[in-house]
């Protein structure tokens, strides 16, 4: 690893390992893993359903505790951190897309939005964050009056409200057809183009490998490929 | 407005009408505590402060006569602070234009200035003058009731003379806070007054120059009144003494007491039942909405929100239901103390009203209401805490179905896949059952013990005055004369049957046990007032022994054939033992019976009468009370019929409106427990429902499964329900009971019937609401979300 690139880690894990015992039955969703995550780089991460990638994002954003090794974001060691530092983590560098939108059906999209905005200590404004992703002009809208890739993009503009310096997407394709995908990756690849943030995209549809920085591999709860990308497409240059 | 308070304003509107069922139950508890302890304490301040500022005395005793000097004596027993003595009298009053003669209770004011004791607070006029013999101040009700204001006159027969007297004020006293005349159920401001008059009025008029037959004592600080009642006893004793009491055993005081058990009894017991049910309702409405914002949950805590404000907010939530619920229950509560307020005042008269309730008792109330829905919610709004955002971002894993020893025993009788549905989930919650069947017991047993008071009470009067009491008329002599006066009083126009009666004011002993009782002396042969046994059969008064009433014979602890010792208070103050001859019902007062004769026998006289019991002819009723305006030695009519008018108005007032307010309130429990139970079942297996919709089973099959869970735990509730109500209604009657009076406990089976339909119609009407839900339910909606 490289002076420069040292300097410029993000995220850094050493030896991070992630075990479930379920009564009898004992998961090692990670086994030793070692990664770092560059300022400004797009990630995704690609490996078979059950590889661990979720549990990675989960433990990488604060919301997960591993069970051994190390996990670093710049300087501050993650698994030093007890609950209430990691909620202050989540709050103040923290952007979250998930499969499933996790709108609150009963607050509108301006007011999804808001609920990071009213506690990010610089953010957007809601307009601005939707507008972002496109959907200025429905913001009064409720999620159930949006369709589901809509619905993704408000959950983007929630995420990136806060000007997070990382953004953490888990699936965030996997519930929408690869047209409306589309569209929800060029609103990701815009904020990483235009805001500098560090991305890291989980998907299934390895074709999306393809807009990336860094494709990084995950099998049985390690990793066991990272390529570069030479030349990158643009979302819209993709189908799946 | 931040984004988590709009969610939290919304999810309200969203669930208002579950909100709305709590609400109203949680009210009901504030208002019946507001009011009930509101009350208790208002009540019992103003006492308080009346007895102070009026110096209402501590001990009180009568006795026959005893002369002026005896009053140093009594102000040397020690502990004594201050004596009053009085001379005390009753005499039947005659008011113009009144057909029905009333009766006076004189009362003699110091020639010397104020009263120490018992001081009468005027309400208009003047004191009566020391020097006039014909002046006199009435109690203000019945001044009020007659019309009477300062200037009028009214007659009294004073011993045997008939007398014009003037009214120069009205006034209100301390120990006569309740007025009832002698032998009545029921205030009658009409017909018994008080009526103050200066002391040498008094002497003259009842023949008690240099003399009293009343003490009042105030006692020092630290003093025992026991011992004081007893020097005093001692010292009354040759002069007539019919023994001293302390306030326990003062009419006015002891009625205001019962009210005021009654009233505590009320805050006691009742509002705890409502903020249960309440703790339960919010525990089962917050726990459900955090199951269902799981993933919310997870979200807000993905994004930053600490753990705090996560669970502050489904706090907030229960918290929001609490404000509402309290707002109506002070509103509702506050309403209710002024009609209680109001009901009082016709009953008892306080010349100020604090009966406003305390600015506090509001705080209390609302904190009370807060606390409620806060422990209601604590559970789940830390359970919310506690979920770690990842796994809250996953979908719970199913409900564990199990197969149980019961599971397997059920599927033996074979039910339908939807009965195994319905039991399964009750199997799956057993607690959430059990207190929602608990809490429609509770309104079962709140309907029970309000709804058999009807049935109580018609027994109460049968027994009181149908089957013991068929006399017309009470006439109450000032004092026992030889059997020929009888004549003259089956003489009087339209009497149509007489029966002498005697009274003894007498001391009972057993052992260590006392009762000062009345010992009442009729002839073998009365038909008119007569003595029922335990079984309702009619039994004669016994020429061997006493009959107890079944409560004096527990209180003295004694049974059929024991000895008991008669120590009379009445003629030469004779001590007898005589044996219990037998136990008889009786729901009013403490009386023993005995034989007439057998009475004049034991203190060696001849035949004597001191009341006698009469039928008339309805036609010279009016003959007959001109008559005995002027019939000398009487001291008071009861007329059984306006008695019994009187009780049954005023009781069937009260149990109406009481009636009414039960009925709201197992309503409200009904709905409150049924309502919110369906709803959380409709939410928590929509998925179910519309995929068994899907399958191709009806609406009506389908809410089968939604209904089926309910109605089956609101059948099972009704037996319970009927033994809390069996059991409440036995301690309410428990709590009532005192020496005044007793009530049975008659519970028919339309009482359990009644209580029953009222609970399941609401309960039905309630689950409906919820079905109507189930029809309306979109399939494709809820297949689509992820729960
Ligand atoms: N809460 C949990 N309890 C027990 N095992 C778990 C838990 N969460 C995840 N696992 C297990 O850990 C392993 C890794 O899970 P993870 O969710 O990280 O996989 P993934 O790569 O994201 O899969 P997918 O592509 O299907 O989302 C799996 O075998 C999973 O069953
Ligand atoms: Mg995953």
């Amino acid at each position: 690893m490289d002076q420069t690139l040292a300097e410029n880690a993000v995220f850094r894990t050493q030896a991070v390992t992630k075990v479930y015992e379920t009564g009898e039955v004992r998961v090692v969703a990670l086994d030793g893993v070692d990664l770092t995550l560059h300022a400004g780089e797009l990630t995704v991460l690609l490996g078979p359903s059950g590889s661990g990638k979720s549990t990675l994002l989960n433990i990488l954003g604060g919301l997960d505790h591993a069970s051994e090794g190390r996990v670093w974001f710049k300087d501050l060691e993650l698994t030093k951190l007890n609950e209430r530092a990691l909620t202050r983590f989540r709050r103040d560098h923290v952007g979250f897309v998930f499969q499933f939108y996790n709108l609150v059906a009963s607050l509108s999209a301006r007011e999804n939005v808001a609920l990071v905005t009213d506690i990010a200590p610089n953010p957007m404004s809601p307009e601005e964050a939707l507008d972002i992703v496109g959907l200025g002009h429905r913001m009064n809208h409720f999620p159930a009056e949006l369709s589901g890739g809509e619905q993704q993009r408000v959950a983007i503009a929630r995420a990136i409200a806060k000007r997070p310096e990382v953004l953490l997407c888990d699936e965030p394709t996997g519930a929408l057809d690869s047209k409306t995908g589309v569209q929800v990756l060029e609103a990701l690849d815009r904020i990483n183009k235009d805001l500098g943030t560090t991305t890291a995209i989980i998907t299934h549809a390895a074709e999306i490998r393809k807009m990336a920085h860094r494709v990084i591999r995950f099998q049985d709860g390690r990793i066991v490929s990272i390529e570069h990308n030479e030349t990158r497409l643009t979302p819209s240059e993709i189908e799946w | 407005m931040r984004a988590l308070e709009k969610k939290l304003i919304r999810d309200l509107l969203r669930l208002w009408s579950q909100g709305l069922a709590i609400a109203l139950v949680l009210g009901c508890g504030v208002a019946i505590f507001l009011m009930s302890y509101g009350m208790f304490t208002a009540l019992t301040e103003t006492r308080a402060a009346y007895y102070e500022r009026n110096r209402f005395a501590e001990v009180f005793a009568s006795l026959r006569r005893a002369p002026q000097s005896l009053m140093p004596e009594i102000a040397a027993i020690e502990g004594v602070y201050a004596v009053e003595t009085r001379v005390k009298g009753s005499a039947i009053l005659d008011l113009p234009g009144q057909v029905e003669s009333a009766v006076g209770q004189f009362i003699s004011l110091p020639a010397s200035g104020e009263p120490r004791l018992n001081l009468p607070l005027l309400r208009s006029g003047r004191f009566p003058d020391v020097q006039s013999d014909d002046e006199v101040m009435v109690n203000e009700p019945f001044a009020i009731a007659n019309g009477y204001v300062p200037g009028d006159t009214l007659m009294a027969n004073l011993n045997g003379q008939k007398r014009v007297l003037t009214i120069t004020g009205t006034a209100l006293s301390p120990e006569f806070i309740y007025t009832i005349g002698p032998g009545d159920m029921m205030p009658d401001n009409q017909g018994y007054g008080i009526l103050w008059m200066s002391e040498p009025a008094m002497a003259a008029a009842f023949d008690m120059d240099g003399a009293f037959n009343d003490v009042s004592l105030q006692l020092r600080r630290h003093a025992r009144s026991d011992d004081v009642i007893d020097r005093l006893d001692d010292l009354l004793d040759p002069f007539g003494g019919l023994g001293a009491h302390d306030r326990v055993q003062q009419q006015s005081h002891a009625f205001i007491d019962g009210e005021l058990k009654q009233l505590q009894s009320m805050a006691y017991v009742l509002p705890p039942v409502f903020l249960g049910i309440t703790i339960f309702l919010v525990n089962m409405v917050i726990g459900r909405i955090v199951a269902l914002d799981r993933s919310e949950i997870g979200l807000l805590k993905a994004i930053g929100y600490s753990n705090l404000e996560v669970s502050l907010h489904y706090l907030a939530l229960a918290v929001a239901i609490a404000l509402i619920g309290t707002l109506l229950g002070i509103l509702v509560g506050t309403w209710m103390a002024r009609g209680l307020a109001e009901l009082y005042a016709t009953f008892f008269s306080f010349p100020y009203l604090i009966f406003a309730v305390r600015p506090d008792i509001y705080i209390i109330a609302t904190a009370l209401g807060l606390t409620t829905a806060s422990l209601g919610a604590i559970q789940s709004a830390l359970s919310a805490a506690r979920l770690p955002p990842a796994v809250a971002m996953s979908p719970p894993a199913p409900p564990n179905y199990q197969s149980s020893m019961i599971d397997r025993l059920l599927l033996r009788a074979r039910p339908s896949q939807r009965t195994m549905m319905v039991l399964r989930n009750i199997m799956r919650w057993p607690l959430r059952a059990g207190l929602t069947m608990l809490g429609i017991a509770l309104a079962v047993a709140v309907l029970v013990a309000s709804l058999f008071f009807e049935d109580t009470l018609e027994e109460l009067i049968d027994s009181a005055f149908y089957s013991t009491n068929r006399q017309d008329v009470m006439l109450i002599l000032t004092q026992e004369v030889n059997s020929d006066a009888l004549e003259d009083i089956r003489r009087l126009p339209g009497v149509l049957q007489v029966e002498p009666a005697q009274m003894h004011g007498a001391i009972l002993r057993n052992g260590h046990l006392e009762k000062r009782v009345g010992i009442e002396g009729r002839p073998a042969t009365a038909d008119l007032a007569r003595i029922l046994d335990q079984d309702g059969k009619v039994v004669a008064a016994p020429a061997n022994g006493l009959l107890l009433s079944t409560r004096l014979a527990s209180q003295l602890a004694i049974g059929v054939g024991d000895p008991l010792t008669v120590e009379f208070l009445t003629g030469q103050r004779e001590t007898h033992v005589v044996n219990v001859a037998g136990i008889v019902t009786s729901y009013i007062g403490l009386p023993a019976y005995m034989e007439d004769t057998a009475l004049d026998r034991l203190m060696r006289r001849s035949s004597t009468f001191s009341y006698a019991n009469l039928t008339l002819d309805p036609a010279k009723e009016q003959e007959f009370h001109a008559a005995i305006k002027d019939l000398p030695r009487l001291a008071g009519t009861v007329m059984i019929a306006d008695t019994l008018e009187a009780f049954e108005e005023t009781i069937e007032q009260n149990i109406n409106i009481s009636m009414v307010v039960y009925i709201v309130i197992a309503v409200l429990i009904t709905v409150g427990v049924t309502y919110n139970s369906a709803r959380i079942q409709l939410s928590e297996r929509a998925r179910d429902l519309a995929s068994l919709r899907i399958l191709g089973f009806t609406k009506t099959e389908v809410s089968f499964i939604l209904i089926g869970e309910i109605a089956f735990l609101a059948l099972l509730a009704q037996p319970i329900g009927w033994l809390l109500g069996a059991g409440l209604a036995t301690a309410m009657i428990a709590g009532f009971e005192s020496d005044l009076y007793s009530i049975p406990l008659v519970l028919s089976r339309d009482t359990f019937a009644l209580s029953s339909v009222v609970v399941l119609a609401a309960a039905a009407a309630s689950t409906l609401l919820v079905r109507r839900r189930l029809d309306r339910l979109n399939l494709i909606e809820v297949m689509k979300t992820r729960e």
